[in-house]
């Protein structure tokens, strides 16, 4: 006899995905886990979680190709199929959140390659209705940045940026996936005002990137896991083109609260550049 | 055939962006990726193949951007050797044809 399967929505980046188990704790975990998430949205695509006794979350990398039209994704601690054209797919894995976080990861950063968005290793977060993010490598400074944010700005994650194309630019989606703040975002979108390379220093100043080096970073940071020459081909264009979209800056930064005041002053100013330009 | 007759051809691993005035160049195969300069981006733009290096230096370069015609040269193919070690660059003593993209 065949358990009935049970199904929990998950809207991340506006994009609703049918999670289905037949496992109720599993289920329970899942409501959780992405409960600022949950949608009752038609979903665009379908995963079936089967759990089994597989390792224990993996620092080994993962990895993600083509077997004939679907997808394949394989760590020591989940496997995952996934067919484009069918918008279904099966994850074996065990009930651990950390493996069912890096599939949805993986799975998202597929559906966004091919919609001209991006996850990008960055902290977000909306102020005056704009939306910030913040990048770097580890310890540049992103949680920070997130912990210092005045009370009136919104998290939208302090570890993976969700961004899509919109209107004259790019969006920025909350996301339930926490680095150190180990907090969820919001689920909220909104207009990107600003990348900002983080690093630390001893006083605060803004500064210019060369297009180069922005689309270099933009590159560096861009989670992205699949051998696919395509879809590669793809993403690069994505990022010339959100570097000649959005305004990209080099932030060093003294890890106190005027940061913030300076973040904010240089949306206005180049709203004001723009303007006279 | 002549001496020092080298032809090159942009390889099909790569894409291309112009962007403010900088190209970028990126190999799609292990994610290396390049921004080139005002000159550089003049032979990797001419590089179809079957137009011998020296000739793209004379007509693109010495022409475009006043340079002594033997320093532009040896810069030329200094470049072309770094970006055929990349896979960016095809390089041949013989006409290639176009790579299929």
């Amino acid at each position: 006899m065949v358990a009935a399967r049970k199904v929990a929505c998950v809207e991340i980046g506006g994009i609703p995905i049918a999670l289905s188990t037949s496992d109720e704790r599993f289920l329970d975990l899942l409501r959780q886990r992405y409960a600022g998430f949950l949608s009752s949205s038609r979903p665009e695509f379908e995963l079936e979680f089967d759990l089994t006794t597989t390792g224990p979350v993996s620092d080994e990398d993962v990895r993600v190709g083509r077997e004939g039209q679907a997808w394949v994704l394989e760590r020591g601690d989940f496997q995952a199929r996934w067919e484009p054209r069918t918008g279904r797919g099966s994850v074996r894995q065990n009930a651990n959140p950390y493996s069912l976080d890096s599939v949805l990861r993986i799975l998202h950063s597929l559906i966004l390659a091919e919609r001209g968005g991006f996850l990008l290793h960055a902290a977000s977060a909306i102020g005056d209705g704009q939306a910030y993010l913040f990048s770097g490598v580890s310890g540049a400074g992103k949680t920070t940045m997130t912990r210092l944010a005045p009370p009136n700005i919104t998290l939208l994650t302090d570890e993976i940026s969700y961004l899509r194309p919109s209107a004259g630019g790019y969006s920025a989606f909350g996301t339930p996936f926490a680095g150190e703040l180990a907090r969820s975002g919001e689920n909220c979108s909104a207009p990107v005002a600003a990348l900002f390379f983080l690093e630390k220093g001893a006083e605060n100043r803004i500064e210019e990137l060369s297009s180069g080096e922005a689309v270099r970073r933009l590159m560096r940071n861009i989670l992205f896991f699949a051998e696919d020459k395509r879809l590669v081909e793809q993403l690069f264009a994505t990022a010339c083109d959100f570097v000649a979209r959005v305004p990209i800056r080099r932030l060093t930064f003294y890890p106190d609260a005027r940061v913030w005041d300076l973040v904010r002053k240089f949306d206005r100013n180049f709203q004001r550049v723009l303007q006279h330009a | 055939m002549p001496e020092n007759c080298i032809y090159i051809a942009r390889s099909s691993a790569i894409a291309a962006r112009a962007l403010a005035g900088e190209m970028m160049v990126m190999n799609s195969a292990d994610s290396t990726f390049f921004t080139l300069n005002e000159v550089a981006t003049a032979i990797f733009q001419a590089a179809d193949g079957h137009t011998p290096l020296r000739e793209i230096v004379r007509d693109k370069i010495c022409e475009q951007f006043d340079v002594d015609p033997e320093r532009a040269q040896a810069d030329a193919e200094q470049f072309v050797a770094e970006l055929s070690s990349h896979g960016i660059l095809l390089v041949s003593n013989q006409p290639l044809a176009a790579e299929a993209p």
